[in-house]
């Protein structure tokens, strides 16, 4: 690990890798920051192939793994995964939808090692679940799993995507987490990539709303301290600084697609002209330290004049770069929501159209048809084809 | 919440958290749900000592006879660090 010859010149290792097993998922969420073209299921790695990623995850530094997707439960070989996991010493954390993983599954997934869950919730009751999520029942099955989970005494951590169809819920997300015996809860504020993005003018919230979901969970974070942790992510859109997206790119986390590809983060292949290697043809520590993508905007000097002097650079390291792309045409630009961008006041007008909008949700669906026609001209494969 | 914690009481590692060495960076962390807390030397000395068994004075007690320190001195070192752990849900009060 310390030899130069492998490790690039003052390139930390990274401590997190997100591992998208699959694209294939049993909700049809319009928040989806997944990319609009999915990638197939006969694409997918196989499973010698997650386990040689997951071994040389280890072997250059990883910590924690986030076994994700779509639904990583979709996966057939789950266990398998998760056994080396606890094999190579890498702590799992199960990113699900909860919809689909049985009792008996969960118990095998619970002693090959499982360390702990995040279980996804579109709505804080089976109303609100169904019109999000467009699946039947769903509520139902994620409350069923998460008493499972506890009853294995397996930790436990509710995620909430926030927007605009769900943010009056924030206090009955807080008590349903309490009710569930949950250990954390995290309110995360859509983030507009990939088919979010779409959905942008449908999923926005309105300034009072966010400011008064922030201070519903800035009043229950101090009340429940100790018996619940609430993590909030805040609208980046409506912040006068940026996200510290990802940590910085190269920083800490490496993402592995379904097919292989390692990304910086997962809405990175919307910056054009950068090259991803994939775990097909490298290893995970040359992607890590020598691919052309993850070396494209690693630390900050890339970023403007206003950046270099700013006291948040190193907090935000400038924020997101797909952001920066998506508004200002150009990823090396600080990011659009901080107040210093010339471009922040176009994002303000932006948002407060978005808001206003009274758009339905376009779902994301998995059609049968090699490619559907969309409201919004965008595309999708078949996933499951 | 670290109301529990005085030197009678026992802590343990919850469920979810785990100690573990970091080869790649060097030193030892804690690995708990979607976070990772690098521990310092001493952090880890304490850490190290705790096996859901010993109370906290009989943790005092051994880190005193290893390391000349002084005995008060550990004690609220120790303290800190467990009440600051508690607060994050990465440490547990047993009885």
């Amino acid at each position: 690990m310390n030899d130069m010859t492998t490790a690039g010149a003052g390139i930390a290792p990274p401590m997190g890798l997100l591992a998208e097993l699959t694209h294939r998922c049993p909700l049809q969420c319009p928040y989806c920051s997944n990319p609009v073209e999915l990638e197939r299921r006969s694409d997918e790695l196989d499973t010698v192939g997650w386990q040689r990623v997951l071994r040389e995850a280890a072997e250059v530094g990883v910590l924690q793994v986030h076994l994700s997707g779509g639904e990583p439960a979709a996966r057939p070989d789950l266990v398998e995964l998760v056994e080396t996991c606890a094999r190579e010493g890498l702590y799992s954390n199960l990113i699900t939808a909860g919809v689909s993983i049985t009792p008996e599954r969960l118990a095998a997934l619970d002693d090959a090692g499982l360390d702990h869950v995040q279980l996804s919730f579109q709505g804080a009751d089976a109303a609100v679940t169904e019109h999000v999520s467009a699946l039947r029942g769903a509520f139902e099955k994620k409350c069923a799993f998460a008493g499972e989970v506890r009853k294995r005494g397996l930790p436990l951590t509710i995620n909430v995507v926030i927007h605009r169809a769900n943010i009056h819920q924030i206090e009955a997300f807080i008590d349903l987490a309490l009710e569930l015996g949950a250990e954390r809860l995290e309110l995360a504020h859509a983030q507009y990539y990939g088919w979010a993005l779409h959905n942008r003018g449908a999923l926005m919230p309105k300034r009072a709303e966010v400011m008064t979901a922030l201070r519903t969970v800035e009043a229950a974070q101090q009340r429940l301290k100790g018996r619940l942790a609430i993590d909030s992510v805040v609208p980046d859109y409506y912040a006068r600084g940026p996200k510290p997206c990802m940590n910085g790119w190269g920083r800490q986390t490496i993402n592995i697609t379904p097919s292989g590809l390692g990304l910086p983060c997962h809405a990175a292949q919307t910056i054009p002209g950068l090259e991803f290697w994939s775990v097909r043809e490298h290893g995970l520590a040359d992607i890590w330290y020598h691919s052309p993508a993850f070396n494209a905007f690693r630390g900050t000097d890339f970023l403007p004049e206003t950046c270099q002097s700013c006291e948040r650079l190193d907090i935000d390291h400038g924020g997101c770069r797909c952001q920066a792309l998506m508004m200002t045409g150009d990823a090396r630009q600080m990011d659009p929501v901080c107040q210093h961008s010339p471009w922040h006041e176009e994002i303000q007008t932006l948002t407060l159209e978005e808001a206003g909008r009274d758009e339905p949700f376009a779902y994301r669906r998995f059609a049968r048809t090699r490619r559907q026609a969309h409201p919004n001209a965008a595309t999708h494969q078949d996933a499951d084809a | 919440m670290s109301e529990g914690l005085n030197d009678h009481a026992v802590v343990r590692l919850p469920r979810g958290v785990r100690m573990r060495h970091d080869a790649a960076r060097g030193g030892w962390v804690l690995l708990a749900p979607e976070r990772i807390f690098q521990l310092d030397e001493i952090a880890h000395a304490i850490m190290s000592r705790v096996d859901g068994e010993r109370s906290v004075s009989r943790i005092v007690d051994a880190l005193a006879a290893d390391f000349d320190a002084e005995r008060g001195r550990i004690r609220h070192d120790v303290l800190a660090l467990f009440h600051a752990l508690i607060d994050r849900g990465v440490l547990e009060v047993t009885s």
